[in-house]
């Protein structure tokens, strides 16, 4: 008895010692200037990925200088962010506030885990692109910062600045040039990559999802006369064809060929530009071609940030994002920290003399918004299969038509 | 280096307890009644587990998470009765394994199986009462062309109101009463006094969590019609007019839409739909039975990938326990010869693959396989270009080409263990009885190998049937099979096929779906196992 009374007496004692040892934050001052809100003792949380982390440190800071109230950020992997931000929030475990691409609004609406946000004023300073991409059934649903597309990256060395205009142009271009391969295109090795391949879809005149006036429907539009015409364009060009379009071609392919200056064009992001550029290649950024004879429509993906519905702190949210991340001084800190295209009006003609971003700007008015709606998810799989088994060599009207049959039964 | 026959069987029950006796009957262990040293370095280690197990068991508490309060409570008091009484031997060395055990496996299990029985995924998130909130909030839209009125949050008598500024009118009005005006103002922003109303200070509103969802929630109609709309803030100091077209009945459990007359319902698969079929978009997590296990069979888009994907399972669980088996074990017969030179170098270049992370090296040979650039094409095949990631059955071989040069060296190391410790006497016997080198092998070596091997050979069989990594990495689960749900392709095994159809890689999520095939797979899995386990006990005869 006496052993295990010592025994208990030390765990005790080492118990709440311990226990005692959770921390109580430091109580903050208020700071009250004629504006800001005093949001003492309210925290709120904000996700973020690596990129962007230091951008948003400058506008929590100060916002927690003039509210009181204090910023938690939150670094997680992009990829993850959707997915646990629809599991999280239901659970009253959510952030406040997240970092998220416009495409997932759609699965994020049916999953009922966002709030619309009122930008009031503010509006007026973003792209209205930026601002249709998040809205949803006349909703808007976050606050734009960036836009991103994709554009033709040709080697000024061997093929010059000027923009081809159409895909046979760019070909007889890199050929007359003696490059190795006139173009690359990353196809995602066997996955397939359908978002590459889309701006020469919609030049074809097959547009993902048929638009009317409030924006996409549910709709499949890429079947019929204009997808056969781009199946048979796509088989023409695959290995079994040309040989331009190939499977064996992944990302990380694909930078190396253009920046050993093997490939005189490719399509790409301005993510990629770092890697094509790192062997010295000289570049020019264009525009996509048009391989059908309608104006080449990539995709445009905007990104933004979301707010919460079950946000304890809703208020405290909103007024973080409409005065604090929708300032130009935000705005700037995000486009130094993650360079791509700027929602925000004034920046974006600001940055437009980089060449570079000029060239993704003029790519991305000719480009399209991503369809926001939740049938998105579902047509990936199944749309980059067929554009896979498309380049390998399989009948083009065929698979496309089995696609097509597929995806209606699937969102039907 | 030697390995004792029976090790395998022994590491299954604990090492004895008690030290080699000397003397008397009873070990002079029993006798020791004091504090030692031995007590004391029990006491430190046993309260820093209890300091942990408070800290966990307050912070749930506080938490409210009573499901870990209680599990952390148990435990800890399981910890310190085992740890502290003089019997219960065995268990104060299984203990943290139990522990462990519990935690990562059976809870995992439990809660796998209970999403398994629900339709928890994409549009199914939340409770009811989430999914009535956001089809409300959903179902508001701003009413065209209206402006954005400075705005302040007042209250008259306990009620909260709201006071807009329009055109140098101010209005005020609450939930029942519609906006009247109250009197007119010159300044710009938000009304600084609004007569028969306080006005509520934003910085009160933005402390108080519950006032702030008051005023979130608050609808103050325009006018005396309701489809004029009403008053809504997002941040407390402007608002706009909103118009609602969604109303919650909780007693029937519908949704209308007042401006097309539709009435939703609540359904029993967690949906609001109307009678011609239309849904609104969020639902709600609710039981299904067994729907989930019952579609795993009978979906017709799903039977015939699906049955591909569980083939190929077991033809890859096999094959990567067999062929790995075979090359070890002849690699160490080989290698056993002393007539070979050069064996230790060449022993340590057949065991280098063990040293490379399967992580790592899937993604080597998936740029090695590749048909137009790859090292393997350009060396072994003089330029051809052999479609190993396209084709179906060539991916699979070049699939299992790498797992086996990943697995063999792990084989040849405890075969040749096992054939050092084989008694060359019974060897020696067989050649003068006559038998050749195959029935050596065949009757010999080959039982006494598997008495000792077994066991390692049934744990493979179970860890090659679940092995994500190297099929994610190199290929993804391969060409897609046409037509497949979820891109499932001819290398998916199905834990690979699980993983696709979660979602969390990027579809549409179905945990439940996932959930239920995680069940079947276990079951799968563990029949196996303890099938082969039982089996085992025969070699024993060997012995």
């Amino acid at each position: 008895m006496r052993k295990m009374g010592i025994g208990i007496a030390a765990l005790a004692a080492t118990g709440l010692l311990l226990a005692g040892c959770s921390s109580t934050p430091p109580a903050t001052t208020p700071t009250e200037t004629e504006e800001a809100i005093d949001a003492s003792g309210v925290t709120l949380t904000v996700w973020t990925d690596e990129n962007r982390k230091p951008a948003i440190e400058a506008a929590a800071a100060t916002f927690e200088e003039e509210t009181g109230g204090k910023i938690e950020l939150v670094q997680k992997n992009f990829e993850d962010i959707r997915t646990d931000f629809t599991n999280q929030v239901p659970t009253g475990e959510g952030p406040d506030i997240t970092i998220g691409a416009h495409d997932w609004l759609g699965s994020l609406v049916q999953a009922g885990v966002v709030s619309p946000v009122d930008l009031t004023d503010t509006a007026s300073s973003f792209a209205p692109v930026s601002l249709d991409a998040f809205t949803y059934e006349g909703q808007l649903y976050a606050l734009p910062y960036s836009l991103e597309t994709i554009a033709l990256i040709q080697n000024t060395e061997l093929v010059g600045d000027d923009a081809p205009a159409t895909w046979d142009d760019a070909i007889a271009a890199a050929d007359a040039a003696g490059a190795k391969r006139p173009i690359v295109i990353n196809t995602g090795g066997q996955t397939g990559d359908a978002y590459t391949m889309y701006g020469f879809q919609t030049s074809f005149g097959a547009p993902v999802f048929v638009s009317d006036a409030d924006g996409y429907t549910s709709e499949v539009g890429m079947g019929g006369e204009a997808g056969t015409a781009f199946a048979e364009w796509l088989g023409a060009n695959g290995e079994k064809g040309t040989g331009d379009i190939s499977t064996t071609i992944d990302y990380d392919t694909n930078n190396e060929l253009f920046a050993s200056g093997d490939a005189a064009y490719t399509v790409q992001g301005p993510w990629a530009i770092e890697a094509l550029t790192a062997d010295g290649v000289e570049i020019k950024v264009n525009p996509i071609p048009s391989a059908g004879g309608e104006t080449a429509s990539p995709f445009v993906g905007v990104q933004g940030f979301y707010v919460s519905s079950q946000s304890e702190n809703a208020l405290v949210a909103q007024e973080f994002l409409t005065k604090y991340l929708a300032t130009y001084d935000a705005q700037k800190a995000l486009y130094e920290a993650d360079p791509r295209i700027p929602a925000w009006n004034d920046l974006a003609t600001e940055v437009s003399s980089d060449p570079v971003i000029a060239g993704f700007v003029a790519s991305s008015q000719n480009g399209v918004p991503m369809p926001n709606i939740p049938e998105m998810g579902s047509v990936w799989d199944l749309w980059n299969a067929a554009q896979v088994q498309i380049i390998k060599g399989a009948d083009p009207a065929g698979t496309w038509d089995k696609m097509i049959t597929d995806l209606q039964a699937l969102i039907g | 280096m030697s390995v004792p026959q029976d090790t395998a069987t022994a590491q299954a029950a604990p090492p004895s307890p008690t030290p080699p006796t000397s003397g008397s009957g009873e070990p002079h262990g029993r006798r020791w009644n004091g504090v030692g040293w031995g007590f004391l370095v029990k006491l430190v280690l046993m309260a820093i587990v209890n300091a942990f197990g408070l800290m966990g068991i307050f912070a749930a508490a506080q938490a409210q998470s009573w499901i870990i309060f209680g599990a952390a409570v148990l435990l800890l008091a399981a910890a310190d009765i085992v740890y502290f009484t003089k019997r219960a031997l065995p268990l104060k060395y299984l203990l943290p394994g139990l522990g462990f055990l519990l935690v990562f496996q059976v809870f995992i299990f439990g809660y796998t199986a209970y999403i398994a029985f629900t339709n928890y995924g994409a549009g199914h998130v939340g409770s009811q009462e989430q999914a009535v909130q956001a089809a409300l909030s959903q179902g508001e839209r701003r009413v065209e062309g209206s402006p954005t009125f400075p705005l302040a949050v007042v209250e008259q008598g306990g009620t909260l109101g709201f006071a807009i500024v329009e055109d140098g009118e101010i209005k005020a009005g609450s939930a029942e009463a519609p906006l009247s005006v109250v009197g007119t103002t010159t300044a710009a922003g938000a009304p600084a006094e609004v007569p028969g109303w306080t006005i509520v200070p934003r910085n009160d509103i933005i402390s108080d969590q519950d006032l702030q969802k008051e005023v979130i929630a608050l609808r103050v109609p325009v006018s005396d019609d309701p489809n004029a709309g009403s008053i809504r803030t997002n941040d407390g100091s402007s608002g706009s007019i909103y118009r609602s077209t969604l109303e919650w009945d909780a007693a029937s459990q519908t949704i209308t839409d007042t401006a097309t007359g539709t009435v939703y319902r609540a359904t029993d698969s967690g949906n609001f739909a109307s009678d011609d079929g239309t849904m609104l978009p969020t639902g709600w997590t609710v039981h299904v039975g067994f729907d989930n296990f019952v579609r795993l069979f009978t979906d017709p888009a799903m039977i015939s990938p699906l049955a591909t994907v569980t083939l190929w399972t077991f033809a890859w669980a096999i094959l990567s326990v067999l062929v790995p088996f075979a090359m070890g074990l002849i690699f160490a017969i080989i290698f056993n010869d002393e007539r070979i030179k050069g064996r230790k170098i060449l022993r340590t270049l057949f065991i280098l693959p063990y040293a490379f992370p399967a992580f790592m090296s899937a993604l080597l040979f998936r740029g090695m396989f590749n048909a137009e650039f790859g090292v393997i094409n350009e060396f072994f095949f003089g330029g051809m270009n052999i479609d190993w990631l396209g084709d179906p059955w060539l991916a699979r071989f070049a699939v299992l080409f790498v797992n086996v040069w990943l697995t063999y060296p792990y084989y040849f190391l405890v075969c040749t263990g096992a054939i050092q410790a084989l008694p060359s006497d019974a060897l020696e016997a067989a050649s003068i009885d006559g038998a050749g080198r195959v029935r050596q092998l065949r009757s010999i070596i080959l039982p006494l190998v598997l008495v000792a091997t077994a066991p390692l050979l049934i744990s493979s069989f179970a860890f090659s049937f679940n092995n994500f990594t190297i099929i994610y990495m190199f290929n993804n689960g391969g060409p897609a099979i046409p037509g497949a749900p979820y891109a499932l392709g001819s290398t998916d095994i199905l834990i690979s096929a699980i993983w696709d159809i979660s979602g969390v890689s990027g579809g549409k999520a179905d945990y439940g779906l996932a959930s239920a095939l995680s069940i079947l797979v276990f079951i799968v899995v563990g029949l196996i196992s303890a099938l082969a386990f039982r089996q085992t006990k025969k070699l024993e005869e060997y012995q």
